[in-house]
């Protein structure tokens, strides 16, 4: 795009600002007026405005992909236990219960069940949409 | 087509040779003041010139934009570029911001475009009651906007509840050796459980205060509106937004409302103040619904369950 913009700003806007600071009003804010507010008239060029609904939606959602909320300093979930890292014991546990379950299944010749991966928790770091809890993406509409 | 009524009547409006391809973008109404209403050397979308259509006492402010990238189809998929978005969104903003800086104005949604001055000029007749209405409303005030936030570490300090910070340590919850006793599994669901209910008390609690702060921005201000809190990823911040409203004030209201959150902000919740804005948020005087956000639901899970 040819248009000049101003990326410094929007890198600054994220750090701590100082009450009031017109101009360097951050980006987020600046969509959420400009999407979501402001007069709503039907130009000669429809623009669906469920299109846009949809837009801030997703802007929601998509702002921060991984590396763009680094950049921005936005890294909460590295803080959160429930999300990554400081649930690595809770995976070897697991993985140590379903192995010694196997072991005692085999003794007993009990037939497995069908899908031993359902005794872990969420966040098995399993990837797949699937094991992942619903509904939780798109809090916020 | 209509390209050559367009070309036809746009003479007045642009001075580019080109009209072909060309639509008007509105970035916002205001009223016809005298010859205040042109700002010199004002740019909007793509560095063009903004340039204002004016009937009946208002002023329409305007550019041309390229319809090989404002049409319809280029706009259904630029929209979906957010650093495209963020370039219209910066510079429709400065256009609105510095409109509003001087006289009352009336903001106008995103990629509003017309194909010529004569469209315009039909949507000021047609609208004509309702941008005065609007201007009416919002001349000798200006929009502030107020978010609150908690943070859900710090602020927790009810007796019972955990830190928050259910993770590292495993030694903060009461009871946590009775029981299947060594298991960290166990151990970590009873204080994900235990965290949860703390965090459920705690955000009950700020949206309390925040309904406080809310009420009180409002007895001085003309209007008061609530939005939907922002996503921590939009925001920029790990702190539950407990209140994002936005305040319509009267110009000599403005210390006063100022100084509103400054009791608030010691009980345990951070209070931002942001603005002035152009009045976006009260341009429904009577035009469409208002946007109010039904309240704040109380996360179930914590705000952070997202998945990145």
């Amino acid at each position: 795009m040819s248009d000049p913009r101003a990326r410094p700003v929007l890198r600054d806007s994220y750090a701590p600002t100082a009450p009031a600071a017109r101009g360097s009003a951050n980006l987020g804010d600046i969509l959420e007026r400009v999407l979501d507010r402001g007069i709503v008239i039907a130009g000669d060029i429809r623009v669906n405005l469920l299109d846009i609904e949809l837009l801030t939606i997703k802007l929601r959602l998509v702002i921060a992909s991984v590396d763009t909320a680094r950049e921005l300093g936005i890294d909460w979930w590295e803080h959160d236990p429930w999300l990554t890292g400081k649930n690595r014991e809770l995976l070897e546990e697991n993985r140590r219960l379903r192995d010694r379950l196997a072991a005692v299944e085999q003794h007993s010749s009990l037939p497995r069940p069908p899908d031993p991966e359902d005794l872990a928790p969420e966040q098995t770091g399993r990837t797949g949409e699937a094991g992942r809890p619903r509904g939780t993406e798109r809090h916020g509409e | 087509m209509r390209r050559a009524d367009l070309a036809e009547r746009s003479g007045t409006v642009s001075e580019q040779g080109d009209h072909g391809g060309q639509g008007v973008y509105l970035y916002a109404v205001t009223g016809d003041l005298g010859e205040d209403g042109r700002r010199e050397g004002l740019t909007g979308i793509l560095g063009a010139p903004v340039q204002v259509i004016g009937h009946r006492g208002l002023l329409a402010h305007v550019s041309r934009v390229p319809l090989d990238r404002f049409g319809e189809e280029p706009l259904r998929r630029h929209l979906e570029d957010l650093d495209w978005v963020e370039g219209v969104a910066r510079a429709h903003h400065h256009v609105v911001e510095t409109l509003a800086d001087g006289t009352p104005t009336a903001p106008v949604r995103l990629v509003t475009v017309y194909h010529g001055e004569a469209q315009v000029r039909d949507l000021l007749d047609r609208r004509h009651d309702d941008f005065t209405a609007v201007l009416a409303r919002v001349a000798g005030r200006r929009e502030w906007g107020v978010k609150a936030y908690v943070n859900p570490a710090t602020a927790a300090t009810e007796p019972g509840g955990s830190s928050g910070e259910p993770g590292p340590g495993g030694d903060s919850v009461a009871g946590s050796g009775r029981e299947s006793g060594g298991s960290p599994g166990t151990a970590y669901l009873r204080r994900r459980k235990a965290s949860l209910h703390s965090r459920q008390d705690l955000w009950r609690a700020a949206a309390e205060r925040a309904e406080r702060l809310h009420a009180a921005l409002e007895t001085v201000s003309v209007a008061g509106r609530r939005h939907r809190p922002q996503d921590p990823r939009l925001s920029g911040r790990t702190d539950w937004m407990v209140l994002n409203g936005a305040y319509l004030v009267d110009a000599d209201r403005e210390e006063e409302f100022a100084a509103v959150p400054a009791p608030f902000r010691e009980q345990g919740i951070v209070v931002e103040l942001t603005g002035p804005w152009a009045p976006y948020s009260f341009t429904d005087a009577s035009i469409g619904a208002s946007t109010e956000a039904p309240p704040t639901e109380a996360p179930t899970e914590a705000p952070t369950e997202a998945s990145p």
